[in-house]
């Protein structure tokens, strides 16, 4: 597999060393200079709004903290946020990994079409997202009458939140899982089921190991994603406090009362979570370099993880 | 050597040794169309039922009008910022070593894991007024928070990790050989960054790009906190959307969704064709 990011910069190291010193003066300052616009950058869009939130939590003082996030209706945020992920990740969890099965084990026609479609979630606006299950199940919608004469509720109710956190995290486990399984190929499964393993034995006794680590990172990305979904959830929950909040709808809630310090309580609890998702993916970079390499452009890594 | 496997077993079709591609192929499907497709389709279907003219007459009042050129405009201002300070970070963290270095690239992602609604926030605080920065730049007569240049921050924060994470593959590819050639040859280090390294770059640069495009166009977490929301000036078309639903104009809604959608699916097919080119160009080794 080709190098790292570590791997490249300790060579340039090494050679820069062994050639005799440093880069000469002005480039060493365009170096210099490059670094600081850079970070300054860096610092201006990532690291102050990240310490803004912790400040502002905290202006009141830690009892002031505590009371915001300890506050029923916080509470029933958290636990709803928590209920939400519980069964969206799972779910796209399981079509991860039977889509990654059928793409990287099989050949079929229109399987680039089928990878495309995969993505498109990424495509759509997180609004619209929770508008096309209002158009379905809303009162006025294809289904509304239908619900309705049932009693059942979709929208504004758990359902509705978790179709849309769903649709919102549908790509995310199985864009992790289908470059790792393709660049695994297929002579492992192949090997087992000719010693006669079952294809169930198969698939949890060595494709799950050999995948797990993609998997966990998935799961990682899916999951902060789906705590922290705002536009579609927004649209579907009907903003009920204490029964169809989720914790980035009462961090709005809040912030739209003017009561600010809450607002960023509950903010940083959510700031926590994408701290803790950036910790374990860098742990994962680690472990499994590889990984790093499946950031973004998917067509790509898939093709060249083969090579 | 597919034959014998299926001679052995003749429930294995010839060259399938590996069982479950109509099971996971099927679900795959299934689930794909229920939650995706189906949905989507009814948008689409929807806005049908409207007809050209209604469909036409919403699309083309003023305010749409002016939040589809907020939504767009912004995007592609906050996405060129985007490809200019993300090369320059791309570029900084693959060829530079500094301290932190390994806690500022992983840092970068932040955009990705912070939930839209906390950046809205946070940015509001920063840039209001009162605000650590906004009183920085009040002097200047500039204001960021509640202007449409705040939406532009909320977007350039939302895409900052899509160029430096699309650049840094190809620059840790690139082979240093050819600009040590080109130093030997003569060439200034601009010139080599222009002819040499910047040729490599450009696919790459313009994907990353199109996706912190593509991801700015729709995004609505971080922008209502910071943008001031008014009619005509700072709205942008998502939150229009969401205005006509909570008035119940489904048909308002659809509409603008629907313009939305295509434009974006057509910068999806574009993408796609990006990605094939930076792979024609990188992928061969």
């Amino acid at each position: 597999m080709i190098g790292s990011a570590a791997d490249t910069t300790d060579t340039t190291a090494e050679l820069r060393a062994r050639r005799g010193r440093r880069p000469a003066g002005s480039a060493a300052l365009a170096r210099l200079l490059l670094i600081v616009l850079a970070l300054g950058f860096l610092t201006l869009f990532v690291a102050l709004p990240l310490i803004v939130v912790f400040v502002q939590s905290l202006a009141k003082g830690f009892g002031a903290y505590l009371a915001a996030i300890s506050n029923p209706m916080a509470w029933s945020a958290i636990k709803l946020t928590l209920l939400v992920a519980l069964i969206a990740v799972p779910l796209n969890v399981v079509f991860g990994l039977t889509a990654a099965w059928a793409i990287a084990k099989f050949e079929f026609r229109g399987k680039s079409t089928l990878i495309t479609l995969i993505d498109l979630p990424f495509a759509v606006s997180p609004v619209i997202a929770g508008l096309v299950f209002i158009l379905l199940f809303g009162a006025h919608g294809w289904f509304g009458p239908f619900l309705q004469a049932h009693n059942l509720r979709i929208v504004f109710a758990l359902p509705g939140i978790v179709l849309a956190t769903v649709f919102v995290t549908f790509p995310f486990v199985a864009r992790e899982l289908i470059p790792v399984m393709q660049a695994q190929g297929k002579d492992d499964e192949e090997t087992a089921l000719s010693l006669g393993a079952t294809g169930w034995q198969t698939f949890l006794r060595v494709t799950l190991p050999n995948i797990r680590w993609g998997l966990l990172y998935g799961i990682l990305l899916c999951n902060a994603r789906a705590m922290g979904e705002f536009g579609a959830v927004s649209v579907v929950s009907g903003h009920i406090r204490g029964l169809t909040n989720t914790m980035p709808l009462h961090v709005e809630i809040l912030y739209n009362e003017y009561n600010y310090t809450a607002a960023f309580a509950v903010a940083s609890l959510l700031a926590l979570l994408a701290l803790a998702t950036l910790a374990g993916k860098s742990i994962l970079e680690w472990r499994q370099p590889e990984l790093r390499r499946t950031a973004l452009p998917r067509r790509d890594r898939g093709r060249r993880a083969k090579t | 050597m597919a034959t014998p496997v299926a001679a052995i077993n003749p429930g294995v079709r010839a060259g399938r040794v590996i069982p479950g591609f109509g099971l996971t192929l099927g679900f795959t499907m299934l689930y794909l169309s229920l939650i995706v497709l189906i949905p989507l389709s009814a948008t689409f279907i929807r806005s049908f039922g409207l007809g050209w003219g209604h469909f036409w007459a919403v699309v083309s009042t003023p305010r749409v009008l002016a939040s589809l050129r907020l939504s767009f405009g912004a995007a592609a201002i906050a996405a060129t910022i985007n490809a200019a300070f993300g090369l320059l970070v791309a570029w900084v963290l693959v060829r530079y070593t500094f301290p932190f270095r390994r806690l500022v690239d992983a840092m970068v992602d932040l955009p990705f894991a912070l939930p839209t609604a906390v950046a809205g926030i946070a940015l509001t605080a920063l840039y209001a007024p009162n605000g650590w920065l906004g009183q920085l730049l009040r002097p200047w007569g500039i204001q960021v928070a509640f202007t449409p240049l705040g939406v532009v921050v909320a977007l350039t924060f939302i895409g900052l990790p899509f160029v430096v994470r699309t650049l840094q593959p190809v620059l840790e590819d690139l082979d240093k050989e050819v600009e040590q050639a080109a130093a030997t040859l003569g060439a200034t280090a601009r010139q080599t960054f222009l002819w040499v390294i910047m040729p490599a770059l450009w696919p790459a640069l313009l994907t990353g790009f199109a996706l912190a495009f593509a991801r700015a166009v729709g995004e609505y977490g971080s922008v209502i906190f910071i943008a001031g929301n008014m009619p005509m000036k700072s709205e942008i078309a998502p939150l229009l959307i969401v205005t006509e639903l909570e008035q119940y104009d489904y048909a308002g809604a659809t509409a603008i969704a629907v313009v939305m959608l295509v434009l974006s699916f057509l910068l999806m097919l574009g993408i796609n064709a990006l990605q094939a080119w930076t792979l024609s160009r990188h992928g061969g080794r």
